[in-house]
């Protein structure tokens, strides 16, 4: 790393307010060079706000940001080294693709004959080579969003900002895009940072992923880390699908507490320290396992009726409301062709889990 | 149902079509028998004597007629620039701003359209009179009073159609524009005005057309050294209308043809770059 192993963005107890509302709430971030970063959160979170106070069309009300080093607080949008691939693309409509690649460089001055080649090589890198005489609405909704790329990558910007950027596709073009995003990052070795709702692109494409919930910031941490041990309930619940249920410490020899919940009984959980008070108990679907008959050994088993059935295909999701009335949620792979025919609903079945798979979180 | 004719069917019945026409024939009717009699070779305009070019030679020869013609477009031509440039700026400000009095300011910018003409040229009158705007000035300085006139009644109609134009216009192109290092004038230049410009145009020409032949406003800002053709038309018609008039008309609803047909090729879309 040139810069010494220093943040690439450093964002510093920065707010936002618009009025009395607080978009972004103290927020305290660095992301490294050459990252995929993800900002992910249900809409309204802030998390756009803070892309676009890096792309300097906002002003932060506290705090600071700093681009290599650089405190932003001064400099406008078109004197930052990022560059932003916007949700709506906003590919300019009365250029041709060429000329929309090359506007970035013409309007600093970089002269003609260093400009050709660059577009050429900025469509190369996102395939799109011979389209340069295009109209923008001779495209297609893909090949615009590679059109924005090119003409952002072309500035060799330190940070490239994606908001949305693969929303507006239809599913297999987005999954077929992340794919694409991931190896331009490899390539080009430049900072992205992506704002997103959809938990599986952030998952996928992200090294670490920051989430954020009413302008706060919940947690930051690699995709795995989020996934298997989130910090919270907010965390747990917006990321994957998790059975929630409530519970209370009842008594705590050291950090071996013993924990009275609504629905699972009363069981002991040590997880190396000692919340206060009200707790969730969490488990993800499929970390279940539905079985016909009682397990033994090590498992935690509870008996119940299948109450509801959802087929996906690959997967199938399975309701399973135990005695107490509890509700568990089982995603089981349809891993035979008889499997997802296995179970019908009103059928008496055992659902079961390793004890080390309770998260425990606080409320 | 299925034998009830659609709304384009109803082209196709008698009744619809005689309608048609009647509504063409009124409208046009009186246009064409002008520019037919303006080839009239009688004083009069009311019997076909046979074909003549003489009123044009006669329309180009008086030289009071002439001079009005030319001050009209002089006018239009120079109020028509500046309509465009402050009624672009107006709507500018009215679709990307939000300003304590914007309501307000917006009344008062519609406030020259709905103001009878008459109210108008009466208080442009009065107000020329009370500032003691200088009324012997030489020639195209001695059209200002009236240019001034015209500029306060047309830019409304600039700005409404530009701010129409500006409704559908992405506000992320700009920021793309910042973004990718251009200054505000550069973002202006290269990306607001281009989508601008079929408004700009539309506009512009509503404003030369409004004018070329506005007579109650002209009539209360004019001195009688600078009349313009439409109240030179006026003064004469009532001497009786002579072919002559209706020769310098055709020659106005030529140009005007002209200028609208120019402005509809510039608003055409490439169409060689979309085959």
């Amino acid at each position: 790393m040139s810069n010494g192993g220093r943040p690439m963005v450093q964002i510093e107890q920065v707010s936002k307010r618009f009025g009395n509302v607080a978009a972004v709430d103290d927020v305290s971030l660095n992301i490294a060079a050459n990252e995929f970063f993800a900002l992910l959160g249900p809409s309204g979170c802030g998390k756009t706000t803070l892309l676009r106070m890096l792309a300097g069309f906002e002003q932060p009300t506290g705090g600071r940001i700093l681009i290599d080093g650089e405190d932003m607080a001064t400099v406008p949008p078109n004197r930052r080294p990022v560059n932003m691939v916007f949700q709506s693309y906003a590919v300019f409509p009365h250029m041709t693709v060429a000329d929309n690649v090359a506007y970035g460089l013409k309007v600093v001055g970089v002269p003609a004959g260093e400009i050709g080649p660059r577009v050429e090589q900025a469509l190369a890198m996102v395939r799109l080579e011979g389209f340069g005489g295009r109209r923008p609405d001779q495209l297609s909704g893909g090949q615009r969003q590679r059109v924005a790329l090119a003409r952002a990558l072309i500035k060799r910007p330190k940070v490239l900002l994606l908001d949305e950027p693969l929303s507006a596709l239809d599913r297999k073009l987005r999954e077929e895009m992340q794919l694409e995003l991931v190896r331009l990052q490899q390539a080009v070795g430049i900072t992205f940072v992506i704002v997103t709702h959809d938990q599986e692109e952030a998952l996928s494409m992200a090294d670490r992923i920051a989430v954020m919930d009413k302008g706060k910031m919940l947690q930051v941490a690699p995709p795995q880390e989020l996934y298997e041990a989130p910090n919270c309930q907010m965390v747990a619940d917006f990321i994957g699908k998790m059975n929630l249920v409530s519970g209370r410490v009842t008594g705590a020899e050291g950090t071996r507490l013993t924990i009275e919940t609504s629905g699972l009984g009363t069981f002991e959980l040590d997880r190396g320290y000692v919340p206060k008070g009200e707790v969730g108990i969490a488990i993800r679907p499929e970390k279940i396992q539905l079985l016909r008959d009682k397990p033994n050994g090590e498992l935690i088993a509870w008996p119940g009726k299948i109450a509801q059935l959802a087929y996906f295909g690959d997967s199938s999701n399975i309701y399973v409301e135990l005695e107490s009335g509890l509700r568990i949620a089982c995603t089981r792979a349809n891993q035979s062709r008889q499997d997802s025919v296995a179970f019908k609903v009103g059928d008496p079945c055992w659902v079961a889990w390793q004890p080390g798979d309770y998260l425990l979180l606080d409320s | 149902m299925s034998d009830r004719p659609g709304p384009l069917d109803y082209s196709r019945k008698l009744w619809l079509r005689l309608w048609l026409l009647a509504v063409f024939v009124f409208l046009y009717a009186p246009i064409v028998i002008l520019v037919l009699f303006s080839f009239n070779d009688s004083k009069r305009n009311i019997v076909w004597r046979g074909f003549t070019l003489d009123y044009y030679v006669k329309a180009w020869h008086n030289a009071p007629l002439i001079e009005a013609f030319v001050n009209t477009l002089v006018i239009a031509l120079i109020a028509t620039a500046i309509s465009t440039v402050i009624g672009a700026l107006v709507a500018l400000a009215l679709w990307r701003f939000r300003f304590p009095v914007k309501p307000l300011f917006e009344g008062a910018m519609a406030l020259p359209i709905v103001i009878p003409e008459i109210c108008m040229g009466v208080a442009l009158m009065a107000f020329f009179a009370r500032i003691g705007w200088p009324t012997q000035m030489p020639w195209p300085l001695s059209l200002a009073s009236i240019t001034v006139g015209h500029v306060a009644f047309c830019f409304p109609f600039v700005a409404i159609v530009v701010r129409a134009r500006m409704v559908g216009f992405d506000r992320s192109l700009e920021e793309a524009s910042k973004d990718l290092g251009a200054s505000e004038w550069q973002t202006f230049r290269y990306i607001t005005l281009p989508y601008m410009q079929p408004g700009l145009i539309a506009g512009g020409l509503l404003a030369m057309t409004l004018s070329l032949d506005d007579f109650v406003i002209t009539f209360f800002t004019s001195g009688p050294e600078t009349l313009t053709f439409p109240v030179k038309v006026y003064s004469m018609v009532r001497f009786g209308a002579t072919p002559e008039v209706n020769a310098a008309s055709t020659l106005l609803i030529v140009i005007t043809i002209v200028l609208t047909v120019i402005a509809m090729l510039l608003q055409r879309p490439d169409k060689e770059l979309q085959a």
